[in-house]
């Protein structure tokens, strides 16, 4: 059996009057790549930046329910949002580097969580660019700015930052569908390399991309989750019909 | 007949597009002309750096070094008021104020930038200047330093509202990104919006002091009009603005008297170029890096 990673237990979730999660059950396993698919509107997002409570900058929202990552529950009010976050990374749908130069970028991170004296800094910079297969194409060019990178080089540059403060778990959220079908799949790549280490979840639009990167998927429709299962299974025998509907491509 | 209606149509937008640059191609020349007259009669160097400014007494002394002191004198008082004191404002009501908060503090903003330069004038003849005699005991309250704290007042709504659009131009991603790495508000203000807003913040600073500088019914009123080199904040100073509003009135078209203001008219006119040219740049440099 694997480590249960993150347990969501009946958790409800609400923008003001709007339930946008329905008592979602979800075990999320440690060190593998966990896709959620649904249509759109159906509480993808939502259900990722409840893992690093992004949903409380959202004025009126509400949650009920637990969400334990490594056995503790993040929704305590004891919870350091500052330490779960720097665990907790997230990858946006348009890579978001800071406007300052691509060393600083990855910098930021230690800087602020103040773990790395500043003549640590290149070597944090260097591993975490390696890691990320960046390194040999910029490790000339780190004082240039973030934003003369290409897309998919900024998407890289954007997970390199989260692995600078030793994140264990990435949140991912459609990380590529800014990017053309030949980055998406050198960030695929990236991904399955990077499960070894991390614990992944990724929201997608893409079924192939599902099938392809994830080792379980779970189906979301409405603010429920219809079905979850080994990305195998699910795309060979689902059990519900929803869910067939949907990654067939019947779906609305 | 469309095409005549369209030909007009676009001549006329066209008259009004450049009607801009012609009346200030205009002025400029108008006032190059007047202003340069003065110089058959004196030097430019005993013009800008002359000490002493007696244009009425005979023979006229027209040297404006005193007033250029006085304007900058103030300037530089209302500067190191308001920028701090702007800033910090522009960053709460865009940063960190609540909604409601925020839409009450912006209202109140704009009602500052809405009062007359005549009526703060007033306000601060008849509030400020006794203070400030009487706090610093001074022998009179019409000093640089008021005309400092009343230009400020007038400097901020233009600090505020410019960089308060300068702070929502900053993309949300950037916050985003900066706090779900773990960045407290602050972290995320100090270290990645304002520099992502820098120029638009350098921008807002250079307008409101090219306001400062133009500004003319308060000073006249609260600073003392003496032309004499300021030697702190606490005396009386004259700005070149307050100057050509006072004697204008009086003086006999065609003398030299009456040249020397339009010259000082120049000399304000590339000053505040000059910032608004620094202003100009700041805004546009980001454009051309992103
Ligand atoms: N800030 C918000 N305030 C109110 N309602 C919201 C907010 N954000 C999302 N919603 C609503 O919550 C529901 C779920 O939104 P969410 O963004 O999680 O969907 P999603 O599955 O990620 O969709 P997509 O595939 O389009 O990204 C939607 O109906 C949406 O309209
Ligand atoms: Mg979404």
């Amino acid at each position: 059996m694997v480590d249960q990673k993150i347990q969501i237990k009946h958790l409800d979730f609400y923008y003001g009057k709007f339930q946008a999660l329905k008592e979602v059950n979800l075990s999320i396993p440690e060190r593998e790549i966990t896709a959620i698919i649904g249509p759109s509107g159906c509480g993808k997002s939502t259900l990722l930046r409840c893992l690093n409570r992004m949903n409380d900058l959202v004025s009126g929202a509400k949650v009920e329910g637990e969400v334990l990552i490594d056995g503790e529950d993040i929704y305590q009010p004891s919870t350091d949002l500052v330490r779960l976050r720097k665990k907790v990374g997230m990858v946006f749908q348009r890579p978001n580097p800071f406007p300052i130069s691509i060393f600083d970028n990855i910098a930021y991170g230690p800087s602020i969580h103040r773990f790395a004296a500043k003549k640590e800094l290149p070597g944090i910079v260097e591993k975490s660019l390696e890691a990320v297969g960046l390194w040999d194409a910029l490790k000339g060019r780190l004082s240039e700015h973030a934003l003369a990178l290409s897309g998919e080089q900024q998407q890289r540059l954007c997970i390199a930052r989260l692995l600078a403060v030793e994140a264990d778990i990435l949140l991912m959220d459609e990380p590529c569908s800014a990017l053309d079908p030949i980055a998406t799949e050198r960030i695929e790549e990236l991904m399955r390399k990077l499960q070894k280490n991390y614990t992944i979840v990724i929201v997608t639009h893409n079924m192939q991309q599902a099938a392809r990167v994830s080792s379980r998927v779970a189906y979301f429709y409405l603010g429920e989750l219809i079905e979850f299962g080994s990305t195998q299974r699910i795309f060979t025998t689902p059990l519900r019909q929803e869910t067939e509907d949907y990654i067939t491509g019947r779906f609305g | 007949m469309r095409k005549y209606y369209e030909f007009v149509v676009e001549g006329l937008i066209f008259i009004s597009g450049i009607a801009s640059i012609i009346f200030v191609l205009l002025i400029f020349i108008f006032l190059l002309k007047e202003g340069l007259m003065l110089f058959r009669q004196v030097g430019v160097f005993e013009f800008l750096f002359g000490e002493h400014w007696y244009p009425i007494s005979e023979p006229p002394r027209l040297g404006i070094l005193p007033l250029i002191l006085g304007s900058l004198w103030v300037t530089f008082g209302a500067t190191v008021i308001s920028v701090p004191i702007g800033v910090a404002c522009a960053i709460y009501i865009g940063e960190i104020a609540p909604g409601w908060l925020r839409e009450i503090l912006k209202a109140g903003v704009e009602l500052l930038a809405a009062i007359p330069s005549i009526v703060l004038g007033f306000i601060g003849l008849v509030t400020l200047v006794p203070l400030v005699k009487k706090i610093f005991h001074l022998p009179t309250g019409l000093t640089a330093l008021s005309g400092s704290i009343m230009l400020a007042f007038m400097a901020m709504p233009t600090i505020v509202s410019i960089m308060e659009d300068a702070l929502n131009a900053v993309p949300r991603g950037y916050r985003e990104g900066s706090v779900a790495m773990g960045a407290t508000k602050w972290q995320t203000i100090r270290r990645i919006v304002l520099p992502s807003a820098s120029s638009g913040i350098i921008a807002a600073v250079m307008l409101g002091i090219g306001r400062v500088i133009g500004e003319t019914m308060a000073v006249m009123m609260i600073t003392g009009n003496a032309a004499m080199i300021p030697k702190s904040f606490f005396q009386p100073v004259r700005t070149m603005t307050a100057t050509i509003a006072a004697e204008m009135g009086e003086t006999v078209q065609g003398s030299d008297h009456y040249f020397a203001l339009f010259a000082i008219g120049i000399v304000l006119f590339a000053i505040t170029f000059v910032v608004n040219l620094f202003a100009d740049m700041s805004l546009h440099q980001k454009q051309a890096r992103v």
